[in-house]
């Protein structure tokens, strides 16, 4: 009953990654398409990977043949974000989740999953896979049906659903940083960084998967630098 | 594009995204006990979430008008502390509705 709560649980956390996975790979689908893809291997490649930065930048290299180890330099920088989200998320798991259950559902370690996964006490293997399947499928339909339909839905409800994603996000942080300040003055600290590379030239041009590490990890650093968090504290 | 070469091109792309992913988090099994690593992990997800958030939730609908009202919408109901999935519905609502009234009263 408990592992049935709990995966059901994890199910409706990740209905709103769905719905903005949904329209974020819908325009990755599109892209694909309209590069060239045949629409079952965008489908595929959102399947095996289900990474938007990091298949965006994968798409624009295999439009050219023979750049393996390119595609290669270009996959570990865009996503190796996911290395440290993969460390923090270790620390929060409960013990039966461990061993084979880390290689096979450390695969689904995605941006919006992980945030929804940190927000709880403590990680059990059912919410993890409940939270993950509903992002998945929303991933891997989106860019079906973007590849094979193009643009269909009217834009308004494209538009309205785009920010959901951002919606779910602002619910993560807000909270904690109205209990914190400490957590708020890093959050606006990432916020400044992440504006000054969309906006200034020459860092505008970094990919944004490159750019959303290095704010993340420079404001957290500040962060452990200044504000350390003590003990008991780490539950937010 | 010819089917081998996709397949390799695949294959990279899929494991090491997978393995930069799986292999830290199988490899940590014990809890961390430095203050400073654990700061900085206690930190990662939210200032992720913020970089990825701002600026780019402006550009995400019809109009940076709709997009703020969204994220407004969102930050209220976030700060109300309701769940994650009203939050979401309520910021795509009122996008949705912002952008009729724009497109009707021809604000935009």
């Amino acid at each position: 009953m408990k592992i049935k709560n709990s995966f059901l649980r994890g199910l409706k956390s990740g209905v709103p990654i769905g719905l903005g996975y949904l329209s974020v790979s819908f325009s990755f689908g599109i892209m694909a398409v309209s590069m060239g893809f045949h629409w079952w291997q965008a489908v595929i490649i959102s399947m095996v990977t289900v990474t938007s930065a990091g298949q965006l930048a994968g798409i624009g290299i295999m439009v050219n043949p023979g750049q393996y180890i390119e595609m290669l330099i270009s996959q570990l920088t865009v996503n190796v974000r996911y290395s440290f989200m993969a460390i923090s998320l270790s620390q929060k798991t409960d013990s039966k989740f461990k061993g084979i259950y880390r290689w096979l559902l450390g695969f689904f370690i995605t941006d919006e999953i992980f945030a929804v996964a940190s927000n709880e006490e403590s990680v059990s293997r059912s919410f993890f896979t409940g939270l993950s399947l509903i992002p998945w499928l929303g991933w891997t339909m989106g860019t079906l049906t973007g590849a094979l339909l193009g643009n269909i839905l009217p834009d308004e409800l494209m538009s309205a659903l785009c920010i959901a994603i951002y919606g779910m996000f602002v619910a993560i942080i807000a909270p904690k940083a109205k209990k914190s300040l400490s957590l708020l003055i890093v959050v606006v600290i990432a916020l400044a960084m992440s504006c000054i590379f969309y906006y200034a030239p020459v860092l505008k041009e970094i990919s944004s998967g490159i750019s959303i590490s290095v704010c993340a990890i420079l404001a957290a650093l500040i962060g452990a630098i200044f504000f350390p968090v003590k003990e008991d504290a780490d539950n937010g | 594009m010819d089917n081998g070469q996709f397949l390799i091109y695949l294959l990279i792309m899929s494991g090491s995204t997978y393995l930069i992913r799986a292999i830290p988090f199988a490899a940590m099994r014990k809890k961390i006990q430095n203050t400073f690593i654990k700061s900085f992990l206690y930190y990662i997800p939210y200032t992720v979430l913020a970089a990825m958030t701002f600026p780019a939730a402006l550009y995400a609908t019809g109009s940076m008008a709709s997009a703020t009202v969204g994220l407004l919408v969102a930050v209220v109901f976030a700060i109300l502390e309701k769940d994650l999935t009203i939050v979401a519905i309520a910021a795509c609502v009122s996008v949705y509705l912002s952008e009729l009234l724009f497109s009707f009263t021809g604000i935009i």
